[in-house]
């Protein structure tokens, strides 16, 4: 009460134990009383962790830890007690200060280099379960700090006496090598020589282990240990150590194929011999993996495959698939044997077991099956949870899309599978399929009139327009739809499905795609009444009344023969009476006028301009009918001539885009992307913004952002349809705004170092250049028995969806493996390069650090031989002997390593084999 | 890295043990056992003991009231990880005498041992359960 002591007596005294805490924290209830007991038991903790008294600190230590790993309280503050408790004479306060340590320490934890002496101090220390904490502590929490400056403790370690040391500071290695791989050129040597020595199984576990891990990261350099691992996997009777073993052996034997022929033998005999499960499936494993040219061994292995599919275990049934997976790339003969097995876990109660016969399923596809398989999984979709559904739809997607629809035939057919999808009750990937269903028409051209068919089924369904997940793909149909109307057996009732009340159901976005295909389907109606087919050549080689607009030759073929497969379409011409054509304008009109208030101003924007359209054929073409004159004079009416250049505009065909193409685009001078933008809002504060994403036909990735086709394409329209009278809101923003626009000339500029896409005096070379005929393929292996060729599908040369991105190693593996490399050649080499200080030159200074910690470290075990030339290996100090021992000896010696590194940098691999 | 984290929930989800073998922030620990728990309680007897969540694989088993489970990387053998987890519990039955969730509330300090013990920096070290317990039944003879 009274003295400066009294707290911390108080508190040793009453201080509340571990247990009391855990007891309290289980007396109140989650929530809030217990969230308030914590940070009361925090405030104790806080005055406690301070006292002198070990005792009490060590408690409340331990309080904190529990809280911690527990609770998600924070512990970073007491660090610096646990620091001081590892320091404590007390094994049992140790332990409570390492153990926090390794739970709560990170890199950035600032008092960490305080612990270096203290783990210095604690691995020499006599007693091994001193030296055990310091080494677990380590494992945990090493930084390229702590493994420089105690790569030499653990150097010594490596050779203790006691197994128990030596196995941990063994598995300690695998931490320090990745922190500090220059350390590879000091400990490496001892840990192949408790590779080799094998006296001890513990010891063996635990360097197996290590040098499991670090093979799987570069297998190469620990080829020429590949017979002490033979030797291993013959003798050795421990399952852990075998398993490891056969994990170097996968690595390995990929690399050096006459070790494979060596090895497999034994394996084989494992998977004979063996009971254990683990070590069986690990064989099997490794076979399938690595050994897939034995056929004998896959024999066995696919025979162990299945027995474990057959199997009543759940676990061995789904790793059996697994290893079915694995076998499936190189013999698919083992999946078509299982088949019945494959197919039946399709509905198997495990989600997980699904998962897996799925994946397998997917592997079978080839595009002889690929209708099949498809027809069987989407039987399966329909009876499955939602979430499964979901996945075998997805599984279906990517995998019939792989490499630009590889494997697919018959685009009519996936086409309509794609329909079949969108109508399955629970599907949720409408975005995916969406963009299928258009990317494919932008590269498939003769699946158009399918996928114009398939659409017509999908926008006429009211029921659809109800389920918001399909939404995106009703958005695809109704882009295609207006996009690919030529081919459409009845316009008419296209634009009544467009225009269906039931489409105030639609977000604007999508709403405006429909509006903007009545807009398409609109002009091609009007189009194709005013100017029956007869004259549609003659028109369009009419070129002098826009001479902006110059089709090259092969162009206007293009055109024609679209216009030759369209009037196929129509069987008869005479759909396009004036009478109907009447009713379409009258539909339109009544339809889109209630929306010319519509408060998203991309759905005002079309309508007005499709209103405008309207109205202006509605009062040209009923006046001119009311005079009842002939047909030919319809050309010159106002509207004929809009009318044909907004044909001659939509009639562009729209081709796929490189991803890359946003990036090739050069920014333009006086452009600055990362300027605030701040301005922005005080002039915008007038206009309503849209709410939607603006208008996106496309997936985002898909849109030419650089803004020439598309937007010129609009400008075109715009320029048309506001002669037809209706000023669009855009351009009115646009002219208010004019400053958030480029201008033409930065277009220009874009435009002349990255072509287009869709520019038509480009189209030509382009064609040549991207478009990649599947030829191949089609001579490949095509069957006989197919009725009709594959289609073209056209192909990017580079950047379809997304760039593959290679896959760096960890630098820290190349340097480990570099050291390695070093170490094991310079084995059979000369003693020389066993050297195990640092060799290259950028690291001297922490090369030194070594030495001198070294120095001081082995000060107490050797302190009669006190020299600074005393050195960490005793191989070193062996070739050292007649050598100078003077200061300068380092940089000599590094110098006569340089020569050496020279002469190991083409190591000769020697002939490890057995 | 074989091993990268054993965790410990009771049919709550209540976390018993954490031991990460790689460093994660508090946030992260707590969203990616949340994600875990409810991701595996959910499972019944009749599934298989192997999930796969984000990177890792967890191989779990349940005794009586408490989860053991094993966030392992890709490569490991799975099998061979439910033998470790039932050595575990093997061993901390050997221990405690029929060790129950209290227990191991109780005595975090002696389970992280007894782990430490078993697994360094995520491989396993020692499979002997009378190893294992040496230094504990030590500890616990001197104290």
């Amino acid at each position: 009460m009274s003295g400066g002591g009294g707290p911390s007596l108080m508190d040793s005294l009453f201080q509340r134990t571990l247990d009391d805490l855990i007891k309290g924290i289980r007396l109140h209830l989650p929530g809030a009383p217990q969230s308030s007991f914590i940070s009361k038991s925090l405030d104790e903790i806080r005055r406690e962790i301070k006292s002198t008294d070990l005792q009490t600190k060590s408690t409340a230590l331990q309080k904190l830890t529990y809280l911690h790993s527990l609770h998600g309280i924070d512990m970073s503050w007491a660090a610096f007690h646990a620091v001081e408790l590892t320091s404590s004479p007390s094994f049992l306060h140790k332990k409570t200060g390492y153990l926090a340590a390794s739970l709560s320490f990170r890199p950035s934890t600032d008092v960490l280099l305080l612990l270096t002496n203290q783990l210095r101090k604690d691995l020499s220390s006599t007693n091994q379960h001193e030296v055990s904490l310091a080494l677990e502590c380590l494992s945990v929490i090493c930084t390229p700090d702590f493994a420089r400056d105690l790569t030499p403790d653990i150097f010594v370690l490596l050779t203790s006496s006691k197994s128990f040391i030596r196995k941990k500071s063994i598995a300690c290695l695998l931490m320090v090598f990745s922190q500090y791989p220059d350390a590879v050129r000091v400990c490496f040597k001892r840990l192949v020589e408790n590779l080799e020595s094998g006296d001890s199984a513990q010891t063996l576990a635990a360097t197996v282990s290590v040098f499991c891990e670090l093979a799987s990261k570069e297998p190469r350099s620990y080829l020429p240990l590949a017979p002490e691992f033979y030797r291993i996997l013959v003798e050795s009777r421990n399952n852990w150590v075998l398993i490891k073993v056969l994990k170097i052996f996968a690595q390995l034997a990929k690399l050096e194929p006459r070790l494979a022929k060596k090895v497999v033998e034994p394996i084989c005999d494992h998977i004979k011999r063996s009971e254990a499960k683990s070590l069986v499936f690990e064989c099997v494993r490794t076979i399938v993996s690595s050994f897939h040219e034995y056929e004998f061994a896959v024999k066995l292995a696919v025979a162990k495959i299945r027995e474990f599919l057959l199997d009543s275990d759940l676990n061995l049934r789904y790793l059996g698939l697994q290893g079915l997976l694995l076998v499936a790339p190189n013999h698919l003969w083992a999946v078509l044997e299982n088949k019945e097995v494959v197919i039946k876990s399709l509905s198997d109660v495990d989600r997980n077991i699904k998962l897996e016969a799925l994946r397998l399923v997917m592997s079978m596809v080839s595009d002889d099956n690929v209708v099949e398989i498809c027809r069987v999984l989407i039987g399966y979709a329909l009876k499955s949870d939602p979430e499964f559904c979901n996945e075998i739809l997805r599984s279906i997607l990517s995998t019939c899309s792989r490499n630009v629809y590889e494997i697919i035939i018959d685009f009519d057919w996936y086409v309509s599978l794609l329909a079949e999808m969108a109508r399955i009750p629970h599907c949720q990937n409408g975005e995916e399929i969406e963009y299928q269903l258009i990317d494919i028409g932008m590269r498939v051209k003769d699946v158009r009139p399918e996928l114009v068919r398939v659409g017509r089924g999908l926008l006429i369904d009211p029921a659809l327009l109800g389920n918001p997940f399909i939404h995106r793909i009703l958005s695809a149909a109704a882009w295609v739809s207006g996009e690919y109307v030529q081919f459409s057996r009845n316009p008419f009732e296209i634009m009544e499905a467009l225009l269906q009340p039931r489409t105030n159901l639609l977000p604007p976005s999508i709403r405006s795609v429909y509006i903007h295909s009545t807009f398409k389907v609109l002009s091609f109606c009007l189009h194709s009444f005013l100017f029956p087919k007869k004259e549609v050549n003659s028109l369009l080689s009419d070129n002098d009344i826009e001479p902006g607009f110059t089709y090259s030759e092969s162009e206007q073929e293009f055109t024609e023969t679209d216009q030759a497969t369209s009037s196929s379409a129509f069987q008869k011409r005479d759909t396009f009476t004036q009478e109907s054509i009447d009713n379409v304008l009258t539909l339109v009109i009544t339809s889109l006028t209630p929306l010319v208030e519509n408060h998203d101003v991309e759905i005002q924007e079309r309508v007005r301009n499709v209103l405008g359209l309207a109205q202006l054929a509605q009062k040209d073409i009923s006046s001119h009918h009311d005079q009842k004159e002939k047909m030919v004079d319809k050309m010159d009416l106002k509207v004929s001539i809009i009318i044909r250049l907004i044909n001659d505009a939509l009639s562009e065909d729209f081709g796929p885009i490189p991803f890359n193409a946003q990036e090739r685009v050069p920014i333009p001078d006086g452009l600055v992307l990362e300027e605030n933008l701040s301005k922005l809002d005080s002039i915008c504060a007038d206009v309503p913004l849209p709410k939607s994403e603006s208008f996106s036909l496309l997936k985002p990735i898909n849109l030419p952002t650089d803004g020439d086709s598309i937007s010129n394409q609009h400008n075109e329209e715009e320029s048309e349809t506001s002669a037809a009278e209706s000023m669009s809101l855009l351009a009115e923003h646009r002219k208010k705004h004019g400053l958030f626009y480029l201008s033409s000339n930065d277009n220009k500029n874009a435009s002349s170092s990255f072509p287009p896409a869709n520019d038509p005096s480009q189209r030509d070379n382009d064609m040549e250049d991207l478009v990649k005929l599947t030829e191949e393929s089609l001579v490949l292996k095509r069957k006989p028995n197919l009725s009709r060729p594959r289609p073209v599908v056209v192909k990017l040369d580079e950047g379809d969806r997304l760039p593959i991105i290679v896959k760096k190693t960890d630098e820290n593996d190349d340097l480990i493996s570099g050291a390695v490399r070093d170490v094991l050649l310079g084995n059979e080499t000369s003693l020389h390069s066993n050297n195990p200080s640092g060799r290259r030159k950028g690291k001297t200074s922490s090369k030194d650090k070594v030495e001198n910690s070294e120095t001081s470290n082995s000060s107490k075990r050797r302190s009669k031989h006190r020299n600074h030339g005393n050195n960490v290996d005793k191989k070193e100090e062996i070739s050292e002997k007649s050598k100078q021992k003077s200061g300068g000896r380092h940089r000599a010696r590094r110098r006569a390593d340089g020569d050496i590194d020279v002469a190991v940098q083409k190591p000769v691999i020697p002939d490890f084999l057995l | 890295m074989g091993i990268r984290f054993v965790l410990m929930v009771n049919k709550q989800g209540q976390t018993r043990l954490a031991q990460y073998y790689e460093y994660l922030t508090l946030e992260e620990r707590r969203t990616l056992e949340g994600e875990i728990v409810r991701k595996c309680l959910a499972r019944n007897e009749q599934q298989c003991s192997f999930v796969e969540h984000r990177t890792y694989k967890i191989v779990y088993r349940r005794y009586a009231s408490l989860f053991f489970l094993v966030g392992v990387d890709n490569e490991e053998n799975e099998l061979a990880i439910l033998e470790f987890i039932h050595l575990l519990v093997e061993t901390m039955d050997r221990h405690f005498g029929n060790v129950c969730e209290l227990d191991i509330m109780f005595h975090l300090e002696k389970a992280h041992f007894m782990l430490e013990e078993m697994v360094m920096n995520g491989c396993v070290v020692e499979t002997s359960k009378a190893n294992i317990l040496a230094p504990i039944q030590l500890m616990d003879k001197t104290s």
